[in-house]
């Protein structure tokens, strides 16, 4: 219970302050107008003359890369900057409290982002039949994908005091994750290296698994891999800031 | 009761404390004194549950701190030295945020803010945001924090700096309310608001506990305790040669004087009293004794004593 009413101050307080900065602003703004760029123009919405959300849906890996750092960035690092950290962690707050608030709350601002691009099924409507089984696991999958790039985001935020080192480590990291299952990429490491490298390392990706989920394909095996990534990073964010030294 | 015994933090070669114990009863206040980077604010991190010793123990209220420092810390309102807080924040919001970790929810919350907002001033700029706030009032919203869930134990790192002189007063009047059914541990450069506010003190230089003990007693260290300042009607000469001549005084000081009068500073060679030695000496000579103080010594020469190492003595010129 103390738990709950913790992180709930938390994810209020942190919720909140995306609102009193212009960063939710600018984010929702950009993210909408990068994903209706891509959609409509470079992913040919119109011209596939296909009612289906698979030009949206596509980049969406691309945009969270450089986009959900730069929401994750502040988390920690911006607490030990301004020393509300110490704060924080004398007010009978644990670290699990702190990061399932903070989580919670940046994962529903990802989450209205993402909401706030109905237009664009909407448009598909109106273009034809969508099947909206898939275009419901499109936005499934989607907002896992954003969780686990959050945790990701949330981890590196913690190892440092600097936002913009934060925001380079997550992006580095958020990259690996993309290319280690990405069909070029896997092309190019099997012509040498032998098959099983090949397949652990694309265990890692985030994309056949995101892929699967956008062809409407509902495998548990595919939530079990964003759910234990996204918890693997926020286990490594907690175990950062159990061992705080300090400023 | 706050515990502390044999605490060590080190900071990768650098030890900042170093073996310090001392315990602080309920109704005791004490004082924190050290030079700057003493290691006061790392000791006061340790006991608040922030940072873990590297070895030692803490406790408060016989909870260990180390092993379950949030139970610990529900007892415990910690300001922080440079008063960190949410600016983006409004200092009602602010506090309400902080109510509710303290466990206070809907109208109960409301009535705490409220009463904290009171009792430290803060009313007035309740609905200001926090970066636009001068120094001395982020300082009393830190303090607010700190009061908001009644605490049994405080621990304030330099509670009244930055503070003007009228709302250091508020403050030490605060603690001094509180003293009595509250433990309090501050940290502070102010000496005087050691004498004014403190039971006890104690004294960290480069990380080790150097001293111990009531204020009064700490003073009694002083190598000026017991001087004795004796004004009388007598010839100047015949009266420094007379004084000089008390087997406990090192030297005889002229302060002031005319062809009547003189007033005399009587130094003692192991800050023994000197007041029987001098009325003595006077009624022989027949001189009248118009004014006679010893003194008690003085706080600041004490932690100069105690804190000053040969490099910190002999400034480079
Ligand atoms: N996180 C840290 N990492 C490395 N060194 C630290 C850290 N925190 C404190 N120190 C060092 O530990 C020593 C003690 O610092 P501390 O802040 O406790 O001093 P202080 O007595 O509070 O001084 P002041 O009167 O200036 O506030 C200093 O030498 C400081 O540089
Ligand atoms: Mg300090």
């Amino acid at each position: 219970m103390e738990f709950c009413a913790h992180a709930r101050a938390i994810a209020k307080r942190e919720w909140s302050a995306y609102f009193h900065s212009p960063v939710a602003y600018v984010f929702i703004v950009i993210f909408l107008a990068l994903a209706g760029f891509f959609t409509f123009s470079v992913g040919g919405f119109y011209e596939a003359g296909q009612a289906d959300l698979r030009g949206f849906f596509f980049w969406h890996p691309w945009l969270y890369l450089i986009l959900v750092p730069a929401v994750a960035m502040r988390l920690w690092a911006e607490e030990r900057r301004q020393g509300t950290l110490e704060m924080l962690f004398t007010s009978a707050v644990t670290p699990a409290q702190a990061i399932a608030g903070k989580m919670a709350a940046a994962w529903g601002f990802l989450a209205l982002a993402l909401a706030l691009t109905f237009p664009v099924p909407l448009t598909a409507a109106w273009l034809g039949q969508p099947d909206w089984g898939v275009v419901v696991s499109g936005y499934l999958a989607s907002l896992l994908l954003a969780g686990a790039y959050l945790a990701l985001g949330m981890f590196t935020s913690a190892l440092t005091r600097n936002q913009v080192v934060s925001f380079v480590l997550a992006v580095v990291g958020g990259l690996f994750l993309i290319l280690a299952g990405f069909q070029p990429v896997t092309e190019l490491l099997a012509r040498w290296a032998p098959a099983w490298v090949v397949d652990g390392v694309a265990a890692f990706g985030f994309m056949p698994h995101y892929e699967a989920m956008q062809r409407g394909v509902l495998d548990l095996r595919d939530f079990l891999y964003f759910g234990s990534a996204t918890g693997f990073m926020l286990f490594l964010t907690q175990l950062v800031l159990a061992n705080r030294t300090g400023r | 009761m706050i515990k502390v015994e044999h605490l060590v933090k080190k900071f990768g070669l650098r030890t900042a404390v170093d073996d310090v114990s001392f315990a602080v009863d309920k109704g005791t206040v004490l004082g924190v004194l050290g030079p700057n980077g003493a290691g006061k604010t790392t000791t006061i991190r340790m006991i608040a549950g922030y940072l873990p010793p590297t070895a030692g123990a803490v406790s408060v209220n016989g909870i260990d701190v180390v092993a379950d420092p949030v139970a610990a810390q529900k007892q415990i309102g910690y300001m922080p030295e440079n008063t960190p807080l949410y600016d983006e924040m409004t200092v009602a919001g602010f506090l309400g945020f902080l109510a509710e970790l303290r466990g206070f929810s809907g109208k109960e919350r409301d009535r705490r803010v409220d009463a904290i907002l009171e009792k430290c001033m803060l009313a007035k700029v309740r609905h200001q945001t926090i970066d636009t706030l001068s120094k001395g009032y982020r300082r009393r919203t830190s303090l607010a924090q700190a009061l908001l869930h009644d605490p049994a134990v405080l621990l304030l790192d330099e509670p009244t700096e930055g503070l003007d002189p009228n709302q250091k007063q508020v403050v030490r009047d605060m603690i001094h309310a509180m003293a009595q059914e509250k433990i309090i541990l501050l940290s502070t450069h102010v000496l005087e608001e050691v004498e004014a506010l403190c039971s006890r003190a104690v004294i960290i230089s480069e990380g080790r506990l150097k001293a111990d003990s009531a204020p009064a007693d700490l003073k009694k260290r002083s190598a000026s305790y017991n001087a004795l300042t004796v004004e009388l009607l007598a010839p100047r000469a015949e009266a420094l040669q007379a004084f000089g001549r008390i087997p406990d005084v090192e030297r005889v000081e002229f302060v002031a004087g005319d062809d009547r009068k003189q007033v005399l500073r009587l130094v003692p060679r192991d800050r023994q009293s000197l007041a029987v030695g001098a009325v003595e000496t006077a009624a022989q000579h027949k001189w009248m004794v118009t004014e006679m103080r010893s003194d008690p010594g003085r706080l600041d020469e004490v932690f100069r004593q105690i804190t000053t190492t040969a490099d910190v003595a002999k400034p480079a010129v």
